[in-house]
């Protein structure tokens, strides 16, 4: 047991990257927005005048071109830079709240807050200098476990009437059960589809029916995690923070095109590309990947164009993080499944069977010395690359007329990291 | 034959220390005078001349701080129907007048029609000459 209480505030930025285009933009104030993925392919964030029409997290853009016409939504290409300073700005500000803060993605942040009794004026205190700060609508969310705090901050989220901050440890036991019984069981964190319908079929439909039932029961007909979820429902911490963050089990790399791309020496320079990013996010994680897995395929949404979608792996004779090395392997699949006369509109590659590179064992038939001198390649280009900036230097195959490479269309301007890109103040 | 002998890492004091060593200080950094709140301030870039007055011309650099609160007569960045605005903030029997600071341009009065906010107060202004 622990000896104080842990409480835990969990704040989200809403719809950030549309608040964000509208700190410099009040023009977009109250005006439907989105904002897509790098290609310009999906939406992936929505203004609450947009999500009011009905239009879904991760949906083609071209699938709502009609909505788009009808209410004039504006579309905009994400602003990585943008974003990326401004939740640096907000982890700051908040950083000042608590002695201990999880940073979790871009817009949202764990706060521990334990010994706090004052909860709802203090969120409101954390939401009103990030609104006043930096022009970001937040919500807080509060709980004894960081399973409920995100819950307590879907409650505020959802409610109008709670002003943006929610501490569920503030509700009565009857009220708490009340209230969980309207939330459906795959709202809570980490339950996702595929649980909760196992979950549905079990009887279990509400956040209270989950809270409710036995512990040992759920890790025994699913995992020692969901068992922890039900007992963090049932107030008690067992997600420190920092601990969520664990090495990924797989790296996938891909995307759409900027334009459908048809020759194989194209798709070669785009596999390149994908496989040399993956390659270096796999040494940054100091892991190695035994399988390598490429895929091609023509754009689902083509319906009267002939389709083909193909992937091929391969199993390394020893688990590698050399993109040398993956690279041959993954142009060979690549060769193997490339057909011609075809509109290829996306390709990827993926890195899966991930192990530990502390525990690399040598082989006894690899050619272990060539294998260390490789490791020190990859070191170097990997620090050239942090140092002058991504894809300095590159292999070959690459190419330099990346065609295939995503248009950004609609992008907004670097306010804050771009001398000649700062809003402007009319004197008028 | 040959010997190793081993080199001192650490510098020897010989002779005088130098005068200087106890006045060393940080060397002055404009960011420690202009900008208070980091995390709150922002820069923008002036358009147009009717700032002039207070010392803002076209093409200036404002630092912008958002953390301030705006109260009277602060230079501040004003969002009036969606446009921003630099002007003076002028309060007076509970009605808000944006005020230039040139005689070419005329004072706005903020109505209760039209949608206004404070963006942020501006804290210096950079003009290069």
């Amino acid at each position: 047991m622990q000896a104080s209480k842990t409480l835990l505030a969990l704040v989200d930025c809403n719809n950030f990257y549309v608040s964000c285009e509208r700190v410099f933009n009040p023009k977009l104030e109250k005006q439907p927005i989105v904002v897509l993925s790098n290609n310009d392919g999906c939406v992936v964030a929505r203004s609450n005048e947009v999500k009011a029409l009905g239009v879904e997290m991760g949906v083609p853009y071209f699938k709502i071109l009609d909505l788009v016409k009808k209410y004039n939504i504006q579309a905009y290409s994400s602003n990585y830079v943008l974003y990326g300073d401004m939740s640096n700005r907000v982890m700051n500000l908040l950083s000042q709240f608590s002695p201990n803060q999880e940073i979790y993605s871009i817009d949202e942040c764990f706060l521990d807050i334990s010994g706090f009794s004052d909860t709802h004026n203090y969120g409101q205190l954390i939401r009103n200098t990030v609104k006043q700060c930096l022009g970001l609508p937040v919500c807080v969310g509060i709980g004894p476990s960081k399973t409920l705090a995100k819950l307590s901050n879907y409650i505020a989220k959802k409610n109008q009437a709670l002003n943006r901050v929610f501490d569920i440890s503030k509700l009565s036991a009857q009220a708490q059960s009340e209230l969980l019984n309207t939330i459906d069981v795959s709202k809570i964190w980490g339950i996702g589809r595929k649980y909760s319908q196992r979950l549905k079929n079990m009887g279990i439909y509400t956040v209270k029916d989950l809270r409710d039932v036995d512990p040992n029961t759920i890790q025994r007909r699913f995992n020692i995690n969901l068992k922890r979820t039900v007992l963090e429902l049932n107030g008690e911490s067992c997600l420190e923070l920092d601990t969520m963050t664990q090495p990924n089990k797989q790296i996938i790399s891909s995307r759409s095109f900027g334009q459908p791309v048809y020759e194989l020496n194209e798709l070669i320079e785009a596999i390149t590309l994908y496989l040399s990013r993956a390659c270096e996010k796999l040494r940054q994680q100091k892991q190695n990947a035994n399988i390598i897995q490429v895929f091609i395929n023509t754009s689902r949404f083509n319906k009267n164009e002939p389709q083909y979608f193909k992937s091929a792996s391969y199993k390394l004779p020893q688990a590698s993080s050399d993109t040398i090395t993956l690279l041959k392997a993954a142009l060979q699949c690549l060769n193997e499944i490339y057909r011609p006369n075809y509109k290829y509109a996306k390709a990827g590659v993926m890195l899966l069977d991930l192990v530990s590179a502390q525990y690399e064992e040598f082989s006894l038939f690899a050619d272990n010395d060539l294998k260390l001198k490789r490791n020190k390649v990859m070191q170097v280009i990997d620090n050239i690359n942090t140092h002058y900036g991504k894809g300095s230097i590159h292999l070959a195959s690459l190419g330099r007329k990346k065609n295939w490479l995503a248009k950004l269309s609609h992008k907004s301007q670097s306010y804050t990291t771009r001398w000649d890109s700062l809003l402007k103040a009319h004197a008028i | 034959m040959e010997f190793d002998l081993p080199l001192f890492s650490s510098s020897v004091s010989a002779g005088f220390p130098s005068p200087a060593d106890d006045y060393i200080e940080q060397r002055l950094d404009l960011n420690e005078l202009l900008v208070k709140h980091k995390e709150a301030t922002f820069f923008l870039r002036v358009e147009g001349d009717s700032m002039t007055g207070v010392g803002i011309h076209h093409g200036d650099l404002l630092i912008v701080d958002k953390s301030i609160k705006a109260t009277h007569k602060k230079i501040i960045i004003a969002v009036l129907d969606a446009e921003l605005l630099v002007k003076q903030l002028y309060l007076k029997n509970d009605q808000v007048f944006l005020l230039p600071a040139n005689p070419n341009y005329k004072a706005i009065t903020v109505t209760s029609e039209q949608d206004f906010q404070v963006w942020g107060v501006v804290t210096a202004v950079i003009h290069k000459v």
